[in-house]
């Protein structure tokens, strides 16, 4: 016969972890990175699931491991650790070392997929967005769109991941296909760069100084010539370029030295106006 | 002056913590600066900054174990040049905020190695199961995060203006100018940055093709966002056509691995 359950979490111990995990990151710290975070995190289900102090020292031992992971995918792993947790204070058959292997299956693969979306894609587009709506002369509208649409998005992925993870347990590990993961991180990549394509020659201020005058009295710009022939194609040049030396292992810090480099001597020789 | 100044360091608190723990992005420069705005009475320069600065900060993400220049510090030092009595213009702004954020990079360095001594005390507090003390030094960090912002802040307050404003008056013409030119092409980095995460060697037509459809300068952003997601559900739905008859397998793996290969070229 099956033990019964003695220990449960409640809602108000999922929420009060929930409220935690928005601050995991706070003590980053060197050698061990989000481990303190993890752990203050945990403590509400800690005091919860263990009423003896010992276990309790165990449990708070145990999750200030090395940890580190993409903050918002750190929401399913708690769910995750959560129902672990909970399985081994009632006395089946989880042991710590299985809670601590599964939380470090899961942090290096979630993150790797999650940063270049968060980060990468999202975060950019949606504030590019916002941007746009201020240089558009919508004003405030443009940082509260921002704000509010990344808030909401954030907050209703963090708990509905968490959920998750608790009520699949770890069978929410299996349970994500790599494949579909792999298909929406194209998917997005493929309207990040698109729209990144179009964001390129419209927000990079550059306009060439020199004119030219031609037989007859007309004075022609370089610029106007050039937005003839491909609007923009000056910026995209200078994009590619700095995308070719990131990929070649150019630092960014070098690349600002550089911008600063052509902007000043464009500017001084009489290119840029 | 008195409410300002802890308005602009409650800003400033607030940019501190997100800069690091990352989650409401008040560190943003689209936020910060109207934040800074909003509390100098000059909201207009500080939207028009932290648009600009926004767009120069896109590329700057913490990834792993990286840090990248600290956008808090630099969006809400430059916002206080913009809109406060120093009354820098915009294109300053954007340039002031390169070395404040490269200040903010070390300043978070370094406390990633202030906060080792917490974690040491966590250690032993959780050795003893005395969780709430692991609480208290968590929301100690918190405040170190904070304050890693407040207290520079501080000190370009406590700065008087007048010499921001002489400086930039004494700069050399060409200099200036050369400055405001370098405001506009800041924005390449990021977008390098950006477009070099996403792009790989099956997907760079899809940049090319958002750039060509920019040059018709009716159509916005949205309309821009519509055609994507549509070329993206064409891609993926055609590529899953592909890929079904042949059972994906072997073939797929070794054309991925090509395509790795050719990645690194």
């Amino acid at each position: 016969m099956a033990e019964p359950t003695k220990f449960r979490l409640t809602m108000g111990d999922q929420v009060h972890v929930f409220v935690r995990s928005g601050f995991e990151q706070a003590a980053w710290n060197y050698p061990r990175l989000q481990n303190m975070g993890f752990c203050y995190l945990m403590i509400p289900a800690i005091r919860r699931l263990y009423p003896d102090q010992t276990d309790q020292a165990a449990a708070a031992q145990r999750h200030l491991e090395l940890f580190n992971t993409m903050p918002y995918m750190q929401s399913l792993i708690t769910g995750v650790t959560l129902a672990m947790e909970e399985d081994h204070a009632n006395g089946k058959p989880v042991t710590d070392a299985e809670i601590k292997s599964v939380k470090v299956a899961m942090m290096g693969s979630l993150a790797g997929v999650a940063d270049p979306v968060w980060w990468g894609i999202w975060r950019p587009l949606l504030s590019a967005f916002a941007a746009t709506l201020v240089f558009s002369g919508f004003g405030i509208v443009g940082p509260l769109t921002f704000f509010i649409g990344w808030n909401v998005v954030r907050l209703s992925f963090r708990w509905l991941t968490q959920r998750w993870g608790y009520r699949r347990g770890i069978s929410a590990v299996t349970g994500l296909q790599s494949e579909t993961l792999r298909r929406l991180t194209e998917g997005a990549s493929i309207v990040g760069l698109f729209v990144m394509g179009a964001i390129v020659p419209r927000w990079t201020r550059l306009q060439l100084a020199p004119s030219f005058h031609l037989p007859g009295g007309v004075t022609k710009r370089l610029q106007a010539m050039l937005d003839q022939l491909l609007p923009g194609v000056l910026p995209l040049g200078l994009t590619l370029l700095a995308v070719w030396l990131l990929r070649h292992r150019v630092r960014p810090l070098w690349l600002f030295v550089g911008v600063f480099v052509l902007g000043i001597g464009g500017y001084w020789i009489g290119l840029f106006r | 002056m008195n409410l300002e100044f802890w308005g602009i360091l409650l800003v400033a608190f607030l940019a501190g913590l997100e800069g690091v723990i990352d989650e409401w992005e008040f560190h943003q420069p689209i936020v910060a600066c109207a934040l800074v705005g909003l509390v100098t009475g000059n909201l207009v320069a500080g939207l028009a900054l932290g648009a600009s600065l926004q767009l120069v900060t896109l590329g700057w993400m913490n990834i792993g174990s990286a840090v990248a220049p600290d956008a808090a510090l630099g969006a809400v030092g430059a916002a206080w040049l913009v809109t406060g009595p120093a009354q820098l213009p915009v294109a300053m702004g954007v340039i002031m905020a390169i070395p404040l954020a490269v200040v903010g990079l070390w300043l978070t360095r370094g406390l990633r190695r202030i906060i080792v001594p917490l974690v040491a005390r966590a250690d032993r507090a959780a050795s003893r199961g005395n969780l709430g003390q692991i609480t208290a030094l968590q929301l100690m960090s918190i405040g170190l995060q904070g304050l890693r912002v407040v207290i520079p802040m501080a000190i370009l307050l406590a700065l008087p203006s007048a010499w921001m404003t002489t400086a930039y008056q004494w700069l050399p013409i060409t200099l200036r100018g050369g400055l405001r030119v370098t405001a506009g092409l800041l924005v390449i980095v990021s977008f390098a940055i950006v477009i070099n995460m996403m792009a790989s060697r099956r997907l760079w037509p899809f940049f090319f093709m958002g750039f060509a459809c920019a040059t018709d300068s009716h159509l916005n952003l949205i309309a821009l966002v519509m055609i994507g997601v549509a070329l993206a559900v064409i891609y993926l739905n055609l590529k899953s056509k592909d890929q079904h008859p042949q059972g994906g397998g072997p073939t797929s793996s070794a054309d991925d691995d090509l395509d790795r290969e050719l990645d690194d070229l």
